[in-house]
């Protein structure tokens, strides 16, 4: 098999492997997989990811506005396995309001500044995240710019 | 002693020659020892990712030599393979061959900068005019391959932006040659330089576990001993062709760092040779009117050109429905970039993740405890540059 098959197959058994209630669907799109998670499972799920299945290093975490749809965001984590150069793509959807989301600061450190750059470009929460403040804008912003909703211009923009 | 010292509240920044742009870091100090550091970014946030959103593929291009100016060509790749790998293409050989070349030559001049402010930091200024003169003949190269010296632009989905100018392969060669030469005189000023030793040995240490907790990348993981280079281990661009070491190193202090991205300048001179030595002969972009621009002449003399042109320009080009990630090794470190397509000629949600943004992150864990002096070789051995990190 080649290495890219390898990890392919790699991939799909630890998606095969993960808690059956926990996973409610799986896409592949160019070679790449990505599993959509129940957000209460997630922390399960990614514990079981980075301890079971080798997939230590979380390489980013970011979320998606679908507005208008409902459920309207979605929460993205970037997962690798150093062993066997393996990527895979966790999804959850955000059903709650205010949009909030379980945090992985307990399993990886550098969740701590991805989350926070999530909450301030989207105002998505991360329960039990430790110091969960805006980190680019100013504290005294109004808005999340990244949400679709927001004007690219800015909200006190006056066209005439 | 210790309850009758009070605690001084130092801001370091957001205007501070050795911040590297505009970090501001909050420092709590006992005497000259760090008990909390906080840094605090986002004075240049730009809103890059929000732009992106409301332009088409071609128009995001020059945004994202801004996001790390050091490295232009490098944030360059990262995103015209992104788009690549989502409309699910490949660039002729002769592209992908350039593409590595002027990635290469941006590893080495933005080392180049690193090694400059970070040695002018802790007091030795003399490796800055060394290095200049060096980084000013790659700023020579760009301009004359690209036009641009620190924002060349000068890859374009599907290819890149024009064939190379006569005699500038035997100028990047000559270069090549005479670089490890070169770098001599950066190692005489500073590998055994005393001063130098004592700053940067045992400072800012950092574990196998901490780096992979962290989520550290490039040469601030490398220091410690973790071989994890993008190029070798999810090669694109055709990396698995060309032989160079991945240098690691042992105690993961600041001087290990130093001495990997040391070595990784030659390494990247031995990768461009090898790529000069190869370089095919060929189309430098892709045959597919619905992706690249057609050559300048032909918009100029024929209509079916000129059209494509038009098509390009107004309606971009139309990927289809689906998302990819695609990470590159950055001269910082691991430089992703994920990207949702709807299906229309705008992106629906570009993040990049910068190696920047990450790695500033165990600042604070590297400083709490030290000197306040070594906040600056700290801040210096990570390699930040503030528009990466702040996009």
């Amino acid at each position: 098999m080649s290495s890219e098959a390898l990890k392919t197959a790699y991939v799909e058994e630890v998606i095969e492997g993960l808690p059956a209630g926990a996973v409610t669907g799986r896409e592949s799109f160019r070679d790449q997989w990505a599993v959509v998670v129940r957000s209460e499972a997630l922390g399960e799920v990614m514990e079981a990811l980075r301890d079971r299945w080798g997939f230590r290093y979380l390489i980013d975490v970011t979320a998606v506005d679908f507005h208008p749809r409902s459920p309207r965001f979605q929460v993205v984590y970037h997962l690798w396995c150093h062993e066997r150069n393996a990527l895979l793509r966790v999804k959850t959807w955000v059903e709650s309001d205010p949009p909030s989301v379980p945090s992985m600061t307990a399993l990886w450190a550098t969740a701590n500044w991805h989350e926070r750059e999530c909450f301030d470009l989207f105002g998505i929460h991360f329960d039990g995240h430790p110091d969960l403040r805006r980190i680019l804008l100013p504290e005294s912003w109004e808005g999340h710019p990244l949400r679709k909703d927001y004007p690219t211009e800015g909200p006190d923009w006056d066209v005439d | 002693m210790g309850e009758l010292t009070e605690r001084l509240i130092l801001n370091v920044g957001p205007q501070h020659p050795s911040t590297h742009g505009v970090l501001r870091v909050v420092v709590e100090l006992e005497g000259e020892v760090i008990v909390r550091c906080r840094p605090d970014i986002g004075y240049l946030h730009r809103g890059i990712e929000k732009l992106m959103e409301s332009k088409t593929y071609h128009q995001c291009l020059p945004l994202t030599d801004r996001i790390d100016y050091l490295a232009g060509s490098a944030n360059n790749l990262g995103f015209v393979l992104a788009v690549e790998k989502l409309l699910g293409i490949e660039v002729p050989p002769r592209a992908r061959y350039l593409r590595v070349i002027v990635a290469e030559m941006t590893r080495i001049s933005s080392h180049l900068f690193w090694l400059a402010t970070h040695a002018h930091d802790l007091g030795a200024m003399t490796p800055l005019f060394y290095t200049f003169r060096e980084r000013e003949q790659l700023m020579d190269l760009f301009e004359a391959v690209a036009g641009g010296r620190l924002f060349p632009c000068y890859f374009r989905i599907g290819g890149v932006a024009r064939d190379v100018p006569n005699g500038w392969t035997e100028a990047v060669r000559e270069f090549c040659r005479t670089f490890p030469e070169k770098m001599k005189d950066y190692e005489t000023l500073l590998t055994k330089n005393p001063i130098w030793i004592k700053r940067t040995k045992g400072v800012g240490v950092l574990t196998v576990d901490e780096v992979l907790d962290y989520g550290l990348s490039g040469p601030v993981a490398r220091g410690s001993g973790i071989a994890w280079d993008v190029r070798r281990s999810d090669p694109y661009c055709g990396y698995e062709e060309f032989d160079f070491i991945v240098p690691t190193g042992e105690n993961g202090d600041t001087y290990d760092r130093y001495l990997v991205r040391l070595e990784e300048m030659r390494q990247s001179a031995r990768i461009i040779l090898q790529a000069l030595d190869r370089l095919p002969s060929g189309d430098i972009a892709v045959d597919d009117p619905t992706i690249a621009y057609p050559p300048k002449v032909d918009v100029f003399t024929k209509i079916e050109s000129l059209i494509q042109h038009f098509l390009l320009v107004e309606e971009g080009i139309r990927p289809p429905k689906g998302e990819v990630f695609h990470h590159t090794e950055a001269p910082k470190g691991e430089l992703g970039f994920y990207i949702v397509s709807d299906g229309s000629s705008h992106p629906f949600r570009v993040k990049v993740r910068t190696p920047s943004f990450v790695n500033l992150q165990v600042l604070s864990k590297m400083a709490e405890g030290r000197l306040l002096a070594d906040l600056i070789a700290l801040i210096g051995t990570i390699d930040i540059v503030l528009a990466d990190v702040d996009r």
